[in-house]
């Protein structure tokens, strides 16, 4: 397999095993991105990112203007949160996101005068932002800056993009990569954004670049996005950005996966791309960046993709974040007669819900509403040893060992065959031909293991 | 699109014959969607069309023996999984068509002139003992139509030995005499090359013709329902042991080839060691079960009293099956 190489890196632009599922684009990625104007309220729980929620700075009554702090991630691995409208704060509440998370949310109910959210779309899009001046920036300061404005990993994850860029003295940063495989079928928020606001996506870059001090900055995109390739290549000439074109593939847009594919490197078990001097970020996330440090604005509005079968119009918004999911389904005339399932995200990795009251959070990359036809409802049946969630999983693991180590309680064997190693993608699951949820079994696996060792 | 906002929830039951009442939302975890084109039915579907030549030239060759035998077992081994099914108080699974395949690949490798009762008693043993007794469709140790296949050549040795072959050919003219690998090892007697690729010549119903068992074989490959490394490891490993012992005794390559076309080479290769369920799941492992194979497969065609090892190669490999995978538990990527 070494045999070939990654132009211009030591990588080979492809990475063991992962699966090749429809990828149903095609369906929003022509549709350009539309700004959804200012809703009646938004929902913002306390805790949109991994880690420890915020702090909430605002009482009920209190009245808010645009971008204003209303949360404070004071713990290291915690994020700020901000008001994407401004307005009155109504209370603070339970809401359940779809990812099971009950959680305290401050609702603000819109009031007084706006700031048109298409203006700040088009500040986005805007072919000038700097490329050249950036070294008048200090390292720390846009540090300071991410910190403050809440910036957190659009990818999905939501992990909190100031402890990936705050300088460690023992984990130096080589190589920073910007995450634009969007891998996982129906989204298209990233492949828009890579299209319509290349030159933020540039200048993020090049700020969080010469904040971890990396050596090298490398966008990565999957060889099924030849327009957004296009775009970056235009906007990062004269830079030192250099483009990574990969094999379309799922999970190519996971870290591990995604290091591998274009360095060569192999993060070890349990460990950080730090480990292997990288530090990873979204396309997203880098815009958000350039508009942090740039236009000293917090993150409070995101690219989200509503896309499926299931949905009537698919398309790519600009919406603030915490509106609810009911009003961006029917900004894209609702869903259809057949539709089945609502997921938050993509269909590989993301949670399906069904209380349409639920905000969009910061990792909210998309929706994607699936019809009767294309979720599998199929009875499970018996494993037949065949291998081919063996030769599916990108982490090499034996998926079926795992689940059955699950199902029949046995945690020690379930360690043993490095269940911890599983980041869920999903593969195994996918290609089983006994229709056998194996993720599902291996989660419950990892809670019998850590009960286990906790014993 | 104000029109479309009116409806603030999208589900909720509207008050007008919308279009969106008949939306029933399901929860379910992650993934969402499945590979349609990968399910267990259609690879035992993929076995039944890649059996179709073996059984088309079985029937060419041997007639009304390869129907009744072909018969026999399918209907046999459907009536026992049924029955011990029931016996277990489990739901059904002839859906599943493990049952027919199991039958036909049974049938296939039996001669012709076996009676009935051999045929029934060997369905019996496969899906009984062979399957059912382990708990069912993927929880066997070993290739169920081989338990069957052992058990009636132990227990009726002479209508299953080398005799039995010979027996048919007074009855079917197309082939006549010994099978290949007996003439070659009781008589040292080679055959015609090309009757023995194509299968113009006798032994088990389905065995004869290596032609369409590569044909079969390799449309199962390509559909990815069989694995290619075990098919490999055999050939190369049968291939390099044979053309080895050729060389030694100067049989100017008619040895090696006979030992890969003569015989249930071809047909064990593809149809038997491939049984996913009694072969181990890694590259590695089925590297390792392949090479194994055909390694038994030769030692027991050069040096036991049988003329033919597959079968008892296969079973064999299954039994350290279990030991093989655990051996060839791969590193996780970032482990190594």
């Amino acid at each position: 397999m070494s045999l070939f190489r990654l132009k211009g890196f030591p990588g080979t632009g492809n990475f063991r095993h992962g699966i090749h599922p429809p990828d149903n684009k095609a369906l929003s990625e022509e549709s350009k991105v539309e700004v959804m104007e200012v809703p009646e309220s938004v929902t913002l729980p306390l805790l949109q990112h991994l880690g420890v929620p915020c702090k909430p700075l605002v009482k009920p009554g209190q009245t808010v203007r645009y971008g204003e702090m209303i949360g404070l991630g004071e713990a290291f691995v915690s994020a700020s949160l901000h008001s994407p409208i401004a307005g009155k704060v109504k209370r603070v509440n339970m809401v359940t996101l779809p990812n099971g998370k009950h959680l305290p949310a401050i609702t603000i109910h819109a009031d007084g005068d706006q700031i048109p959210p298409q203006r700040l779309w088009d500040e986005m899009r805007s072919k000038d932002w700097p490329r050249d001046c950036i070294s008048i920036y200090d390292p720390l300061t846009i540090v300071k800056i991410i910190h403050d404005s809440g910036i957190v990993g659009l990818g999905g994850a939501a992990f909190p993009t100031h402890v990936k860029v705050t300088p460690n003295d023992t984990r130096m940063i080589d190589t920073l990569m910007i995450n634009g495989c969007e891998c996982e079928p129906y989204l298209t928020c990233d492949y828009r954004l890579m299209r319509e606001a290349a030159r933020a996506i540039v200048t993020g870059a090049l700020l969080t670049g010469r904040a971890v001090s990396a050596r090298e900055i490398v966008i990565c995109v999957e060889d099924n996005k030849p327009e957004a390739v296009k775009k970056l290549t235009e906007a990062t000439e004269q830079t030192v950005i250099k483009i990574a074109v990969l094999k379309t593939k799922y999970p190519q847009g996971s870290e591990k996966q995604l290091i591998k594919s274009v360095l060569g490197l192999e993060i070890p078990l349990g460990g950080l791309p730090s480990d292997v001097g990288v530090a990873m970020s979204n396309v997203g996330t880098m815009a958000t960046v350039a508009r942090g440090v740039i236009k000293e604005a917090p993150l409070t509005h995101r690219v989200i993709s509503v896309s499926g079968r299931g949905i009537k119009t698919p398309k790519n918004i600009f919406v603030p974040i915490g509106i609810s999911m009911g009003e961006v389904i029917d900004f894209c005339g609702g869903i259809t007669r057949n539709a089945a399932r609502i997921i938050a995200g993509g269909p590989m990795m993301g949670f399906s819900f069904s209380d349409l009251s639920a905000p969009v959070t910061k990792g909210t990359s998309g929706l994607t509403v699936l019809t009767h036809d294309e979720i599998s409802d199929e009875k499970e049946t018996p494993c037949i040893r065949c291998g081919r969630c063996v030769d599916a999983c990108p982490m090499n693991l034996i998926p079926t060992r795992l689940a059955l180590a699950a199902r029949y309680n046995s945690p020690s064997i379930a360690s043993q065959y490095h269940i911890h190693a599983c980041f869920e993608c999903g593969c195994c699951s996918y290609v089983c031909p006994s229709k056998i949820n194996l993720v599902q079994l291996i989660r419950t696996g990892k809670t019998l293991v850590a009960a286990w060792a906790n014993r | 699109m104000s029109d479309t906002i009116k409806n603030k929830d999208p589900i909720a039951p509207p008050d007008s014959a919308d279009e969106r009442s008949g939306a029933l939302i399901h929860v379910a975890p992650s993934p969402h969607i499945r590979d349609a084109a990968g399910h267990t039915q259609r690879m035992m579907t993929d076995v039944m069309l890649a059996l179709l030549p073996v059984i088309a030239l079985s029937i060419y060759l041997f007639k009304f023996y390869a129907v009744k035998q072909l018969l026999i077992c399918v209907v046999a081994c459907m009536g026992s999984e049924f029955v011990f099914v029931k016996m277990r108080g489990k739901a059904l699974t002839l859906k599943d068509c493990s049952a027919v395949v199991t039958g036909i690949i049974l049938a296939l490798s039996l001669p012709g002139s076996a009676p009935w009762f051999v045929g029934v008693l060997a369905s019996v043993v496969a899906i009984g003992i062979g399957k059912t007794l382990f708990g069912g469709l993927g929880m066997n140790i070993f290739n169920p139509a081989m338990v069957g296949r052992a058990f009636v050549m132990i227990a009726f040795a002479q209508l299953m030995g080398a005799s039995s072959y010979e027996n048919v050919t007074g009855l079917v003219d197309a082939v006549s005499g010994a099978t290949p690998l007996s003439a070659l090892k009781f008589n040292s007697h080679f055959m015609d090359v090309s009757s023995l690729f194509w299968g113009m010549t006798n032994g088990s119903l389905g065995e004869t013709s290596s032609a369409a068992c590569l044909l079969g074989g390799l449309f199962l490959v390509l559909r990815k329902t069989a694995s290619w490394q075990i098919p490999a490891g055999i050939l190369l490993s049968v291939a390099l042991i044979a053309g080895i012992t050729d060389m030694i005794n100067s049989h100017s390559g008619l040895l090696l080839v006979h030992h890969l076309f003569g015989g249930a080479l071809m047909f064990g290769v593809f149809f038997i060691a491939t049984d996913p369920v009694t072969s181990p799941l890694t590259p590695r492992g089925k590297w390792i079960f392949g090479l194994g194979t055909g390694f038994l497969i030769m030692v027991i065609r050069l040096f036991s009293g049988y003329p033919e090892g597959v079968m008892f190669a296969i079973l064999m490999m299954n039994a350290v099956t279990p030991l093989i995978n655990r051996w060839t538990n791969p590193q996780p990527m970032g482990e190594a």
